[in-house]
């Protein structure tokens, strides 16, 4: 990792590999709409509102998932000082938060027509909206100093703490067995859905993953560019 | 030790001298407690049904009222640079800042809740099962507040931070407390519920410490 520390070789790759992550990600996520919307059949029960489930399900995942990478990104800032890892988890907090929301948002609207109400107060639920404000929190936190560093090191410190809710999150399904259905694709005795829904499923969880890495590195190079005009201004400022 | 014990006592006898300071939170937790009936009405079962989520609700934000000051004062008189500074581990500062907290602020709540029990009306064999479940759970939320506290030092706006970081980290305590008390009122056995509150409480024992100081160590860099 620390081979990419470097900004300027970070730069050069991630120039290099962006158009073609971009393009994946558009291709998988098209290609994953299609079989969702158009080839996979409704389900003999929920009907055709089952096809929420291939925005739902993905966001989800997106959700834990930028999470873990912001605690891994913490964790290695604080301990090696990484100098990247801070742009990382700072680039990734927005994204993590929208994906909770969406998820949140296309449960809820899953939720009426399958449940018969908006929102319930069950365990998935209510860690996932706390995983919401835990974003909310390392969003603000980031912003809240003069400094750069000093929020970025505090918000990596808070961000190692909210990790005890990703584990809650994943397994809040099994433990308190209420109205949320547990899991159907990552179970150790293999997926239990049928391949027709899994693949457009898996097609979009893939997509799902590469626009954030897409729109991640964007967002880092975009810090970057930023320290770099910062530094720029700075010096001349200096000289004059 | 010595070093842990001189300053729970030199943060006690902080607090004693400032009688005013400490119970505002016991105050806050009475009042806004006393605010519910207003609002719902004073219907004599409702208000028992309704007794654990509200005491437990009030103390958690009473809690919150009082974090912000538990390492501002010393960071802006200089003298959290000297406990940083110290030969004594960082982790046993923070432990004994959030027991000295908790001395202030959790038992006097601790105390105040039968009180409240009392004027909502709530059957007083729960009594028991309230103080144990606060014993157990406001400590917890005095080591959860600590990391709170330690990171927003320094910080624009830190009294209204920390409970966006810390609100979302202390709804497992309220959940674990109001289901135990529940559980005791409506006959059922809390003893799982209690379980998980010792559970949260012992894990937060350990971990808040090591956060607390990595946070104070970054503040004071």
């Amino acid at each position: 990792m620390h081979r990419f520390a470097n900004p300027g070789r970070f730069l050069r790759l991630s120039n290099v590999i962006l158009p073609w992550i971009a393009v994946l990600a558009a291709g998988l996520i098209a290609v994953g709409l299609y079989l969702a919307l158009f080839v996979s059949p409704a389900d003999y029960q929920q009907g055709e509102s089952v096809r929420i489930m291939y925005v739902h399900v993905p966001s989800a995942w997106m959700a834990m998932f930028i999470y873990t990478v912001i605690a891994a990104a913490s964790a290695s800032s604080l301990i090696w000082r990484h100098p990247l890892a801070d742009l990382v988890a700072k680039a990734s907090s927005p994204i993590g938060a929208c994906f909770t929301f969406l998820a949140l948002v296309t449960g809820s609207l899953w939720g009426k027509p399958m449940w018969g109400t908006w929102w319930v107060w069950d365990a998935r639920l209510t860690s996932v909206l706390v995983l919401f404000f835990l974003y909310l929190g390392h969003m603000a936190l980031m912003g809240a100093f003069d400094s750069a560093t000093r929020g970025a090191r505090a918000a990596a410190i808070l961000a190692l703490v909210g990790f005890v809710n990703v584990p809650i999150i994943k397994f809040s399904v099994e433990w308190w067995s209420t109205l949320h259905q547990p899991a159907s694709v990552l179970r150790l005795d293999g997926p239990s859905i049928h391949p027709s829904m899994l693949w457009p499923l898996l097609a979009m969880g893939l997509g799902f993953k590469l626009y954030y890495l897409a729109l991640m590195l964007v967002r880092v190079k975009s810090e970057l560019i930023a320290a770099r005009l910062n530094a720029r201004a700075a010096t001349a400022a200096q000289l004059s | 030790m010595s070093g842990f014990l001189g300053l729970l006592t030199r943060d006690l006898r902080l607090a004693l001298r400032r009688r005013a300071d400490a119970s505002l939170a016991v105050l806050f937790f009475v009042l806004s407690a006393a605010l519910f009936p207003f609002g719902v009405g004073p219907e004599a079962n409702l208000l028992a049904r309704m007794a654990p989520g509200v005491i437990w609700v009030t103390a958690l934000l009473a809690v919150l009222l009082s974090l912000e000051r538990l390492f501002l004062a010393d960071y802006e008189d200089g003298s959290l640079e000297l406990m940083v500074l110290a030969p004594q581990p960082l982790e046993l500062t923070v432990l004994a800042k959030a027991l000295a907290h908790w001395l202030t602020t959790g038992l006097p709540l601790i105390a105040a809740a039968p009180l409240l029990a009392l004027l909502y009306n709530m059957d007083p064999a729960g009594l028991p099962m309230l103080i144990l479940a606060m014993a157990l759970g406001t400590p917890s939320l005095s080591l959860i507040g600590a990391i709170g506290a330690a990171l927003t030092l320094g910080a624009r706006r830190g009294g209204v931070l920390i409970p966006l970081l810390v609100l979302p980290l202390n709804i497992p305590i309220l959940i674990f407390g109001v289901a135990a008390l529940d559980a005791a009122l409506g006959g059922l056995n809390p003893r799982p519920h209690i379980m998980f509150l010792g559970a949260l409480f012992l894990g937060s024992l350990v971990l808040a410490p090591i956060a607390g100081a990595a946070a104070l160590r970054q503040a004071m860099e």
